[in-house]
């Protein structure tokens, strides 16, 4: 009784903050400034926004939101569209930027014109504009502050992402930082499986005979199913592999929960998150106080969402999410 | 009087301010907010560095080279501009005239040598672009604060970026189509053997000519750190292209010393504005690039058309 009243309850909320949202920004549009489409991420990316944003304009939350893409990852054109984004008076441009601080004059005068911006993803250090920014730091230590609510504590075994790039080493940063606080963990091997299954399988098989017994494998995503499939071609039992949303990750997990009830999780960001910011900006225009600087919420699976992400997710894709405006609400008063 | 407004030679001098304004009036009817001091502000802001850098390619295509590390040197001379030039302008002074002696150097290294321009500066682009990776790592660097003043100049009744551009087109005209000299460095890529044979030295003429293209780059990199006040090795990289299709979409011709400064300039505003039609006609981005390369084609069709007749 209590539960479904609380349904009702949600329900009623989220009615009402629809319908005021109706009220307020029915008349404003929102562009989308995107610097480059040319990976299956920024794809996923894309669709999502034409199926939220579209769906708002449908609906009459918003006039209109279009998306602009450069065709290549060029400053300068990506300057002059948000110019003429500027031009044709939009209320708010959401942008994933291609240089963080050569767009700032143009970043600038939106502003200046009264414009809300707001960056993802690649974001804008103009300090005007509002951030949604990824913190693969705290994805880091979420893995291992999630073992240690599993096991008492073991050897574990990092795969690392492609050397040199900023976000390999955001995320070990992450991890040792997790580590240095659950001392019961001890890293006993790292190797680099560039986001990749088959580099990730060569890599830990080569590393595998000189280790001890490994209880957990921390990894960034994308090297999951590879590690697994090491630890059983080498004959040692499967330790607690965390994922990343892939979908053959997730497939395997799935496999390996329905035959032995193998309990993990799995960790990444949803190309959705450019829906995040466009409710993001429609908050803004509606007068609602959002912080100047967000942090996407990473889109974790659990045993118990398992199945349902594998369901809504393409094979050889990774899992997504689009956001609504209550998950947008919930993302600004979570921060 | 008829038959002089219909002579090819004028038809080829009015087609590209013909075929600017027929688009600057269809972006007008499109987007009306346009026609307006903001918004031609706005629309015209970012041509102004193409415009000089496509005046620093038309000195590389007057004396019959082609300069295909224009991009790339802009590139560097904007990072120049956001990183030693705000921190301690006499060092970065002193790096801007080197890369404008470098420019020297390398007109004099080709001349001398007799080497295609073309290899070369592909060669140089490199270069430039890792010496802006070294000097900026990573995008960021501040414009100096005077470059940015000049840039968000609000001259009164006419935008800012209209004034620049035509101070730049009329001055680079009385300088190489009405100065004695100017006439002989057009010369140079007309008929280099009578040049030299009334006297003149090729190689000075050659030299001169790639320090006026690194001049005006180093101008070119400066203006648009002061449009974006911060810099990126990457940041020019399409300007090599724009600048050659602006002059020749300007009038002019990749050999014989046929160019035209007013026709550069013109030529690098209608590029720089197909790309802010076609964005406010609402085509895909997918299809925009390829749109632009269509309305390039159509204006050199026409030209074409125009010296068959002249021949």
């Amino acid at each position: 009784m209590l539960k479904k009243m609380l349904i009702g309850t949600a329900v009623l909320a989220s009615c009402l903050t629809a319908q005021m949202a109706v009220a307020d920004t029915s008349d404003k549009r929102i562009a989308l400034s995107n610097n480059y489409a040319g990976n299956s991420w920024r794809q996923a990316m894309l669709d999502s926004w034409e199926k939220v944003a579209g769906a708002a304009a449908a609906d009459g939350v918003v006039a209109e939101a279009p998306a602009f893409t450069t065709a290549e990852n060029q400053v300068t054109e990506q300057a002059a569209q948000i110019q003429n984004l500027i031009l044709e008076g939009y209320d708010a441009i959401v942008i994933n930027a291609a240089s963080p601080d050569a767009l700032n004059g143009a970043v600038k005068q939106a502003c200046d014109a009264g414009i809300v911006v707001v960056s993802f993803d690649g974001i804008v250090t103009e300090p005007c504009a509002y951030r949604i920014a990824v913190d693969f730091h705290a994805m880091g230590k979420l893995e291992v502050e999630y073992l240690a609510t599993r096991m008492d504590g073991g050897n574990l075994l990092e795969i690392r992402g492609l050397a040199g790039v900023f976000v390999d080493d955001e995320i070990s940063a992450g991890i040792h930082e997790g580590v240095a606080e659950n001392p019961q963990f001890e890293i006993v091997g790292s190797v680099h499986g560039d986001w990749a299954q088959d580099v990730a399988q060569k890599a830990v098989a080569g590393v595998l005979p000189s280790l001890p017994e490994i209880a957990a494998v921390v990894t960034q995503g994308g090297d999951g199913y590879g590690a697994a499939q090491a630890f059983a071609a080498a004959g040692r039992p499967t330790p607690l592999i965390v994922m990343g949303n892939r979908y053959d990750e997730m497939l395997w997990w799935k496999e390996q929960k329905d035959a032995n009830g193998y309990e993990t999780m799995s960790v990444s960001i949803a190309p959705g998150v450019g829906t995040l910011a466009f409710w993001v900006a429609q908050m803004i225009l509606d007068g609602k106080d959002v912080p100047q600087d967000l942090t996407v919420p990473f889109l974790q699976i659990t045993q118990d969402t398992l199945e349902d992400s594998l369901a809504t997710t393409q094979p050889g894709g990774v899992a997504n999410v689009e956001y609504s405006l209550e998950d947008a609400q919930g993302v600004v008063d979570g921060s | 009087m008829w038959r002089q407004v219909t002579s090819p030679r004028v038809l080829r001098a009015i087609l590209p301010a013909a075929s600017f304004v027929i688009l600057l009036a269809a972006i007008f009817y499109v987007q009306p907010r346009a026609m307006s001091y903001f918004g031609m502000n706005l629309m015209l802001q970012y041509t102004v560095p193409i415009a000089l850098a496509t005046i620093a390619q038309m000195f590389i295509i007057t004396v019959n080279d082609l300069d295909l590390s224009i991009g790339a040197f802009v590139g560097l001379t904007a990072c120049i501009g956001a990183t030693l030039l705000a921190d301690s302008p006499l060092l970065g002074v002193l790096a801007l005239l080197a890369c404008v002696g470098a420019y020297a150097a390398l007109g004099a290294l080709i001349y001398w040598r007799n080497l295609p321009s073309i290899v070369v500066t592909l060669g140089m682009s490199f270069v430039w672009l890792g010496g802006a990776v070294l000097i900026l790592p990573t995008p960021g660097g501040t414009a100096p604060g005077w470059v940015k003043a000049i840039m968000g100049l609000k001259t009164p009744v006419v935008p800012f970026p209209i004034i620049a551009t035509l101070v730049i087109g009329i001055s680079v005209h009385l300088v190489l189509m009405r100065s004695s000299y100017g006439t002989v460095l057009r010369g140079v890529g007309g008929n280099p053997r009578a040049v030299k044979r009334a006297g003149w030295s090729l190689l000075k003429a050659k030299m001169v000519m790639y320090a006026a293209a690194g001049f005006f780059g180093v101008l070119s990199g400066l203006s648009l750190i002061g449009l974006t006040s911060a810099a990126d090795a990457h940041i020019a990289d399409r300007y090599t292209l724009y600048a050659i299709a602006g002059v020749i979409l300007g009038g002019g011709e990749f050999v014989g010393g046929r160019v035209s400064p007013i026709g550069a300039i013109i030529g690098a505003l209608t590029l720089a504005l197909t790309g802010s039609f076609l964005t406010f006609l609402r085509i895909s981005p997918d299809w925009q690039i390829g749109a632009q390369g269509g309305i390039l084609i159509l204006v050199l069709a026409l030209r074409a058309l125009i010296k068959r007749q002249e021949g």
